[in-house]
């Protein structure tokens, strides 16, 4: 019993560190919100699915950049999708690390592009880290919370 | 043959029935190129207790609605699939949401009537304007929230009933609660039966402290 309270513990605590160092905000806690018993593994959807369009969309950038004739138009409407995924499941620093480079697009900036993505692409591992970490420590809890049911 | 008549009569009874379900259930056609918003905004409505049918682009919303293509309307019957509201993106591929808006309220049939909302991650006040003035009866600021599918779903429940009173009541209540910076929501909550008069509609709060912002 005490390991499962020291879970908890573990989980609220990171939990907390995750806004207050402004990897999520407060449409995380919206998506939380979103979940039930009839729909327990939402987050962690929506979430799977933000990672896999990211990660989509990271490559394109990257290719785009490596053109000889770079497309600022096409790359821009990249980034606004990534500023708009990335919004509206709470991740705030990757939010807002796409809106420099939204501007350097504008600005047809190249140096400023290749900058800003590789600002992106540090913010986007590290969310995507923290939040794996997170989805790993509700599980443990879970199972926890499982094997507690099992002992009669 | 009178069996198959009356299994007929039975049948056609209930669509009639499902199609006047409007009562508790409002079915809202959702309209976004991105997975992930598709998937919350699903989210948003099913908890909501909405009926919901997202698609990931204008033309398939048309064609949802039966008004691609062959122009020919069908009116809400065995064809016809009745829709309470259509929530748009924005900037979207091909035709965006605000060519959606416009062709929604060119039709002249019941599919003007449907209220339309459109979302943008983007506070652009000259895109709000041109949306409301097009007709669209709310501009929200992405990401969406519960809060503001729940005030939709309130009002266009509302709009059912053609009660004056309550929607000064609403209009009222609206101003009280504006919230702030983040979620702002222009707001002009027009009654579905009033005379085409954005131009002239009362600003709520909200409103004008975003555009006093940007002064």
């Amino acid at each position: 019993m005490d390991g499962k309270v020291q879970l908890q513990k573990q989980l609220f605590d990171y939990t907390a560190s995750l806004f207050q160092e402004g990897f999520l905000d407060n449409q995380f806690n919206q998506l939380e919100q979103l979940q039930d018993e009839s729909n327990p593994d939402f987050v962690v959807e929506v979430v799977t699915l933000f990672f896999d369009d990211a990660e989509r969309i990271l490559n394109e950038l990257t290719t785009s950049l490596g053109q000889e004739k770079i497309d600022f138009k096409r790359l821009d409407a990249h980034v606004h999708q990534l500023k708009g995924s990335s919004s509206s499941i709470g991740a705030q620093r990757v939010h807002e690390a796409c809106i420099p480079f939204r501007n350097f697009c504008t600005e047809q900036n190249v140096e400023g592009c290749l900058k800003s993505l590789q600002q992106v692409k540090h913010e986007y591992s590290l969310v995507k880290s923290k939040l794996e970490t997170l989805f790993k420590m509700e599980e443990e809890l879970l199972a926890s919370s499982l094997a507690d049911l099992k002992v009669v | 043959m009178a069996a198959a008549g009356e299994i007929f009569r039975s049948n056609l009874t209930e669509l009639l029935e499902e199609s006047h379900s409007g009562d508790n259930e409002l079915h809202v056609l959702a309209v976004d190129d991105s997975l992930v918003d598709r998937k919350v905004i699903e989210r948003l409505l099913k908890i909501s207790s909405c009926k919901v049918t997202v698609v990931e682009s204008a033309r398939r919303a048309l064609q949802f609605l039966g008004l691609d293509g062959d122009g020919e309307n069908s009116d809400i019957g065995f064809d016809g699939v009745k829709v309470n509201l259509i929530m748009t993106d924005y900037s979207m591929p091909g035709m965006t949401g605000y060519e959606l808006l416009k062709k929604i309220k060119q039709e002249s049939s019941v599919f003007r009537e449907i209220p339309v909302v459109i979302m943008s991650s983007e506070n652009v006040l000259t895109r709000i304007d041109r949306c409301l003035e097009e007709g669209a009866e709310d501009f929200l600021l992405k990401p969406v929230k519960l809060s503001d599918v729940r005030r939709l779903k309130e009002f266009i429940m509302r709009g059912e009933v053609k009660d004056g009173e309550k929607n000064s009541l609403k209009r009222r209540r609206s101003s009280d609660d504006c919230s702030p910076s983040l979620s702002t929501t222009f707001s002009p909550m027009r009654h579905l039966c009033d005379p085409p008069s954005s131009l002239f509609s009362p600003l709520s709060p909200s409103t004008l402290s975003s555009k006093k912002s940007r002064l």
